[in-house]
């Protein structure tokens, strides 16, 4: 009863715009930014590396490496901020969180591609 | 006396707002609060309107307060409380919806028993810092209350001297709390950031003065 009501009140915050992506694709993520008066678009694009969270408080985070420096953001799935996300590429891991990508870099930060005929 | 309305914590989520942030809330059933009793300046020396809300089991309920409910014709309820609703027109019986009082967007107190927490130290429920650290020799003064006064002048620890012991359950109000929505088919308010107790507790939403 209680968690019926809490999950309702969720159901009105989703979006069925999202496309499906996990924890290893490479996804670009299409940001609306509210600069003054103006708004823009910014990109995002880089490898998700956790989805957490469950109905409307479930976020991702997408980690990318930008001028030799690691850089991550966390996105709410369902935020409204989000223009567009697309799923640049699909990647074949093995765990659901892909923290120990942190500790690599380049050769050893790959991600091999999800064979399409697996699918 | 304060207006408001009782309701139930169903538990907390988040909701977007207009320009797309996230924002905490806290989702409270409010049932319409039914009418149990009318206090009036010439009968009681106040006016104010007794309301009550939640069901109870008539097994659970005594007699005196079964026959109290069956006045006001309705089932035996869990929770009542007087409130002052302003002269509305509702008579005994009748019912207040969430929509009756509050409206989208108004600041609010809401008040709740917080969840009971045992016996705890004076770190957990009076916020010391502790004593000490956990070098240089020292140990089992983390958590410690330190000294609770001084020696032989006074010889006795002052009443109301901070120290350990049952924290948590008892009544607490939040203030400058926003009502974020109020969807009125499914009798449910939406309030911005957290509020007292644990879910299926009862809580009282009150108007700001």
């Amino acid at each position: 009863m209680a968690t019926d009501l809490t999950k309702l009140v969720e159901a009105t915050q989703l979006r069925d715009d999202i496309p499906e992506f996990e924890p290893g694709d490479t996804v670009n993520v299409h940001v609306r930014v509210v600069e003054g008066e103006k708004e823009r678009i910014q990109q995002f694009q880089g490898v998700v590396i956790a989805r957490k969270g469950a109905g409307s408080r479930e976020t991702f985070t997408v980690r990318k490496i930008s001028n030799g420096v690691g850089v991550e953001r966390v996105f709410p799935v369902y935020s409204p901020k989000l223009a567009k996300i697309d799923v640049v590429r699909r990647g074949d891991v093995r765990r659901a969180k892909l923290y120990y990508l942190r500790d690599r870099r380049g050769k050893a930060a790959r991600i091999r591609e999800k064979r399409q005929d697996n699918r | 006396m304060a207006t408001g309305l009782l309701g139930k914590k169903l538990g907390m989520t988040s909701i977007f707002d207009e320009a797309g942030d996230q924002y905490p809330c806290t989702v409270v059933e409010v049932q319409p609060n039914v009418v149990t009793q009318i206090r009036t300046q010439d009968k009681d020396g106040y006016s104010a309107v007794q309301v009550a809300v939640g069901d109870k089991k008539v097994k659970r309920t005594t007699k005196a307060l079964l026959g109290h409910f069956e006045a006001a014709g309705t089932t035996p309820k869990a929770l009542v409380r007087e409130f002052d609703l302003g002269d509305a027109g509702k008579d005994v019986g009748d019912s207040f919806s969430v929509t009756d009082v509050f409206e989208e967007g108004e600041v609010i107190d809401v008040a709740g028993t917080s969840k009971g927490k045992g016996f705890q130290g004076v770190v957990k429920r009076h916020g010391f810092a502790g004593v000490g650290g956990q070098t240089h020799g020292q140990h089992n003064r983390e958590r410690a209350p330190g000294s609770v006064g001084a020696s032989s002048t006074p010889s006795r620890v002052f009443k109301g001297m901070r120290m350990g012991g049952r924290t948590g359950g008892r009544r607490v109000t939040i203030k400058n709390l926003t009502i974020i929505r109020i969807l009125e088919e499914q009798n449910v308010v939406l309030v911005g950031g957290a509020i007292p107790g644990a879910i299926n507790s009862m809580v009282e939403l009150l108007k700001r003065k």
